[in-house]
């Protein structure tokens, strides 16, 4: 391998930390899903980095149920934005206030 | 070389993801992503991962972005006429990229019978796909099975929370 493993962890944290960044500054529900989605591709590159790094498969096939957490996030979280814009009529996390007092 | 490849797509990573998060637009937001996992794909084919290559264009680029996609446009509330207007350099673009894959499909058709020869011989080291099935069916049966339960359970789950209407329970 003649990529260094350090420079897929650097970027793997430069993506995460893009993904961080945007679920704690977006208002928007869909846009902090995507930018949940983002994290889970960042621990994915590091996950497959580390597989072809120590010549173990085990990393690929955890690539496979973070697939599978990121396929069930997806299917719950858009149905639950969907209920609640069929409440609230809103897609706003400002606005969402059924667990607040 | 693979420092180039490493360059490119690490590069275009930082760049589009930063994008998802800096576009007011969700649909930019949603369409910058899919540039992203198209080249996250393209970095695991440089790390020899080509059955998640495979597995990444399908599923993230092909059922999760879409999905997203369609929320997106089912619940954002404006709705700009540009998204009508469509250029003509898109037909030009679309129409290279179709002539680039049926070129690809066609060499790879008329040699497609003496490497299925090469395959089936015995003796023929294990591939990416095969080994990983491999591991998945023995090392790691049990978390495979409960993965399956996991997405039962978000299938049962997503339709319970589309069926009810939250309304009525919230009092609104």
């Amino acid at each position: 391998m003649s990529v260094p493993i350090h420079y897929y962890l650097i970027l793997s944290a430069c993506v995460f930390f893009t993904g961080l960044v945007g679920v704690l500054i977006r208002r928007n529900i869909i846009i902090i899903l995507l930018c949940v989605e983002l994290m889970l591709n960042a621990t994915n590159i590091n996950f497959v980095a580390f597989a072809d790094y120590f010549h173990d498969l085990g990393g690929q096939i955890f690539v496979f149920f973070t697939l599978t957490v990121a396929a069930a996030e997806v299917g719950v979280g858009l149905a639950i934005v969907v209920a609640i814009h069929r409440s609230r009529s809103t897609i706003n996390v400002e606005e969402f206030n059924l667990l607040k007092w | 070389m693979a420092e180039l490849f490493f360059g490119y797509f690490g590069g275009v990573i930082v760049l589009t993801a930063i994008l998802v998060v800096a576009l007011r637009n969700p649909i930019y937001s949603a369409l910058s992503l899919l540039v992203m996992f198209f080249h996250v794909a393209g970095l695991y084919i440089t790390l020899h991962a080509e059955f998640l290559f495979a597995v990444q264009l399908m599923v993230y680029a092909g059922a999760i972005l879409i999905f997203y996609l369609f929320a997106v446009m089912f619940l954002t509330e404006k709705k700009p006429d540009r998204y009508h207007i469509q250029s003509q350099g898109a037909f030009l673009i679309g129409g290279a990229i179709l002539a680039g894959v049926v070129a690809l499909v066609g060499q790879h058709t008329m040699s497609f019978g003496s490497s299925a020869v090469r395959a089936s011989e015995p003796g023929v080291e294990e591939g990416n796909t095969e080994s990983i099935g491999h591991l998945l069916y023995t090392t790691y049966l049990f978390p495979f099975e409960v993965a399956s339960l996991i997405l039962l359970v978000a299938m049962i789950g997503a339709v319970v929370l589309s069926k009810k209407d939250l309304s009525e329970t919230s009092g609104s």
